[in-house]
């Protein structure tokens, strides 16, 4: 068809890549300035507070600059005005424009403290998780040590699963109890966000445990408490490991200290990968149809996408599992006692 | 927004979030959960072997009824095979005294009628004896109520002297 060349093509890249990141707008549907959208606030720190609607900046004056690299921003009005939007980032407007290098903007960043999707999705999971838990807990506060009903009937397996396979079976000699808090919070942290993740429309679809930024965060946790709770046993493995013959210390000593970072590090890209790349792959798969341009591809695109997404669901688990069993391993190393 | 790059604002939310989380679940949520939950644990633990010791000292309690049931049957067994043998030497015993008795007596009625029977063959040799002098005399008287006849005899006794 001649005439499907003149319209805008579909960049499956581009639009799987808006999804998989973070904005200061909700999108919902629509295209461009004609979609809908829920527009968060913006929170800058640029000598002082300022504080605008994502609106501004998304309905600003948009500038094309075709070229080599053609590059495309908006420029923000009303409360908006001296800042620009450029790949869903803020920088600061000089000379009436952002200037570009290699296709890349030159110009300063605010200090963006913006709730955006990624942050709203993080304040509406951790909302819900409390909900979930604090009644949870009132059963039990009401009830006593008595047989689980309703939601406590479905959430203590999973407490206590994370309890006793996780934190007991990894932290030895009684010390779990001192981490099962942070154990349980991560895997449910990790859980309700991998879950609200799947479900396409708001208040879900943000890829909050796909982002570096969170997983970053929990890996920095993990690494923190295991170095602070790390015994003199903990620390004579790394500096001193016993029968290593003292010539290969000079070799050994900085791979231990690398590897007191590569664990959470490992787990940092572990979790980022498998729910990005799970967000990706749906995205992919629902392309089919739009690339095609035809809603018989559905046929196909539709099932795949079904199965992956089940599949995600299995990995949705599996991942909040792995990050809270492995920070457990790796602490438990940590407070593990001589037994030589 | 860079994919592989932290953001700062987002790290910000995240940390004042997490944090929060972490107090708030730690504090209200996750302690008493695994404290109910523990303590329940512990009470069934507890009831199931309590149960289980039960069970045990019901078991116990059996085999000693058991125990105590046999003993009784053995003993009621030894009593009765006492008592059946008692009886028996009992009966044996009174046969014996009886058949004793019986020959004993048939002895005395033996003796007692030989007895009786003597004295029997006593009195009708005596009364034998006396009808025979009775009869002696009165043939004695007869044959010597005369004179001729008691020539007679002389004559005849004589003889039979003479031959002699």
């Amino acid at each position: 068809m001649k005439g499907s060349t003149k319209e805008e093509s579909f960049n499956v890249s581009e639009f799987i890549m808006h999804h998989i990141q973070d904005a200061h707008e909700w999108h919902l549907w629509g295209k461009d300035s004609s979609a809908t959208s829920i527009y968060l606030p913006v929170i800058l720190w640029d000598n002082g507070l300022k504080l605008f609607n994502a609106k501004h900046l998304y309905h600003g004056e948009a500038i094309h600059i075709e070229g080599e690299e053609p590059v495309h921003y908006t420029v923000g009005t009303g409360a908006a005005k001296g800042y620009a939007l450029c790949h869903e980032e803020i920088y600061k407007i000089k000379k009436g424009g952002l200037q570009f290098h290699e296709g890349h903007p030159t110009n300063v960043h605010p200090m963006d403290f913006s709730i955006t999707k990624n942050v709203l999705a993080l304040f509406i999971g951790s909302f819900l998780l409390v909900l979930l838990m604090v009644s949870t807990s009132n059963f039990y506060r009401k009830n006593g040590a008595v047989a689980p009903k309703g939601l406590a009937k479905f959430l203590e397996p999973i407490i206590v699963m994370v309890q006793d396979d996780i934190a007991k079976a990894n932290i030895h000699g009684g010390k779990h109890k001192r981490y099962v808090g942070f154990l349980l919070t991560v895997f449910f942290f990790i859980l309700i966000n991998n879950l609200l993740g799947m479900i396409p429309v708001f208040p879900g679809g943000a890829n909050l445990t796909g982002n570096i930024t969170v997983t970053f965060f929990l890996a920095v946790c993990t690494l923190l408490i295991t170095v602070f709770s790390g015994n003199k046993n903990y620390w004579k493995h790394i500096f001193a490991t016993p029968g290593v013959p003292l010539a290969l210390l000079p070799i050994m000593i900085p791979i231990e200290i690398i590897g007191i970072f590569t664990k959470p590090f490992a787990l940092m890209i572990r979790l980022f990968a498998n729910m990005t790349a799970g967000h990706i792959i749906v995205l992919a798969l629902i392309s089919i149809i739009f690339i095609n341009k035809s809603e018989a591809w559905g046929l196909l695109s539709v099932p795949m996408a079904l199965f992956i997404s089940v599949l995600e669901l299995l990995v949705a688990f599996l991942q909040a599992y792995l990050f809270a069993t492995l920070s457990a391993l790796f602490i438990g190393a940590a407070v593990e006692e001589d037994h030589h | 927004m860079s994919l592989i790059l932290p953001d700062f604002g987002l790290l910000f939310w995240t940390g004042i979030t997490f944090c929060l989380l972490l107090f708030i679940l730690a504090k209200f949520v996750w302690k008493p959960i695994l404290n109910a939950v523990n303590a329940r644990g512990q009470k069934i633990e507890e009831a199931l072997l309590e149960a289980e010791k039960a069970r045990q000292e019901m078991k116990a309690l059996h085999a000693e009824n058991e125990r105590i049931l046999k003993e009784a049957r053995a003993e009621r067994d030894v009593i009765l095979m006492e008592a059946k043998s008692t009886s028996l030497a009992m009966i044996e015993e009174a046969k014996n005294k009886s058949k004793l008795e019986g020959v004993k007596m048939i002895e005395a009625a033996k003796k007692s009628i030989e007895q009786e029977r003597n004295a029997a063959i006593s009195e009708m040799k005596s009364t034998v004896a006396n009808l025979s002098i009775e009869i002696a005399e009165k043939l004695v008287k007869e044959t010597l109520s005369s004179d001729s006849k008691q020539k007679q005899l002389a004559d005849q006794l004589a003889e039979e002297l003479n031959f002699n």
